[in-house]
């Protein structure tokens, strides 16, 4: 079911996505990293049919492209601002601050760096910012990895959503460990948001099915060489996998199983070779 | 005595008057008028923030706070990411 009424006028949503007290239709978050212009990021954007969008805070640049938190509102999409780039759970309480502030939100994506290389989480520090932030009354949507451990222990210090990695963020792998996944959400009483290394539709499609609440996804689309396509791909990946989840699938058996009944065949005739 | 403060501003030099408050900083740095509570004067959202010496300055409290050498500040804004 697709909804395009803007957020400001609220519609009955079926199996609505809801996070930090909120309710959504779409359970594909974007990021909007990647982009070679805002034009095509739009595209990408609207096709998507997301309703929440994530952006990095920097430093204010007077000669800077046009405000893309601008373009956001005017989409009427939820802005969820991100502590991208930050090392030390001090640099990502700082920006988290900052975005609150220059935003007006206290929604904040967590990531907090351990190396340039993998960007893999910092468990310490992540753990860290998370804590402190959930007291200053922020809603910690934590990007963390795929350690079922570590998901448990964010959640209990009061992140509002729990965000494994599948696999490096750019990397367009997948999910590497849709094991770990599959622990992390049948553990979880927070959303659990399937969040980087999604490469193509099928990613988001088994994330769904492994039953994540939805997936965040940047690079995919915005680096793919038609990203509006891609993001109408993702949408329907998403879908797609939310639907078969929820329809039961069958298991997996080791061996056969004919689907056709065996009553009623002709009668088995010898062939040319056993003649 | 110097009537002018030499600060850092996103991490480069930068010169003001003295007395100069938060405000007027942003004001000449973002060139969006703004009204004393830090709200653009067009009604438009700002979607900026500042601190000072690691600390968020609350855009309410920029016309009173003023500036003074060596002040270490970051004025940062939303950007394509994540």
């Amino acid at each position: 079911m697709s909804i395009t009424a803007p957020m400001s006028a609220p519609v009955s949503i079926a199996d609505p996505f809801v996070v930090a007290g909120e309710s959504f239709s779409s359970r594909l978050i974007m990021g909007t990293g990647g982009a070679t212009s805002l034009a095509l990021l739009e595209d990408a954007l609207v096709a998507s049919k997301t309703e929440i969008t994530t952006v990095a805070i920097r430093r204010f640049s007077p000669e800077g492209r046009d405000s893309v938190f601008a373009m956001l509102e005017r989409l009427g999409v939820r802005v969820l601002p991100n502590t991208a780039g930050c090392y030390t759970a001090r640099d990502a309480i700082l920006t988290a601050q900052l975005a609150r502030e220059a935003l007006e939100t206290n929604w904040v994506k967590l990531e907090v760096i351990a190396d340039e290389e993998t960007l893999l989480p910092d468990p310490v520090e992540l753990f860290r910012a998370s804590e402190e932030l959930v007291a200053d009354g922020f809603r910690v949507f934590a990007y963390t990895n795929d350690d079922p451990a570590l998901a448990r222990r964010l959640e209990d210090v009061g992140v509002s959503a729990v965000m494994p990695a599948g696999s490096p963020i750019g990397s367009g792998l997948g999910i590497l460990n849709p094991h770990n996944i599959e622990t992390i959400v049948s553990r979880a009483s927070v959303p659990v948001v399937l969040d980087a290394g999604v490469g193509t539709a099928s990613d988001a499609a088994l994330a769904m099915e492994l039953g994540v609440d939805a997936v965040l996804l940047a690079s995919a689309v915005t680096r793919a060489q038609d990203p509006a396509a891609m993001a109408r791909a993702m949408r329907a990946g998403v879908e797609a996998g939310r639907l078969a989840r929820a329809a039961g699938r069958i298991p997996r058996r080791r061996l056969a199983w004919a689907s056709s009944t065996s009553q009623g065949r002709i009668a088995a005739r010898p062939s040319e070779a056993d003649l | 005595m110097s009537n002018s403060h030499t600060l850092r501003l996103n991490g480069a030099a930068h010169e003001i008057h003295a007395g100069a408050t938060l405000l007027e900083l942003i004001v000449a740095f973002t060139g969006h008028p703004l009204r004393s509570d830090g709200s653009r004067v067009d009604g438009g959202r700002l979607g900026v923030a500042a601190a000072v010496g690691g600390i968020v300055v609350p855009r309410g409290r920029w016309a009173v706070y003023t500036v003074d050498d060596s002040d270490e500040i970051e004025i940062v804004t939303a950007v394509q990411g994540g």
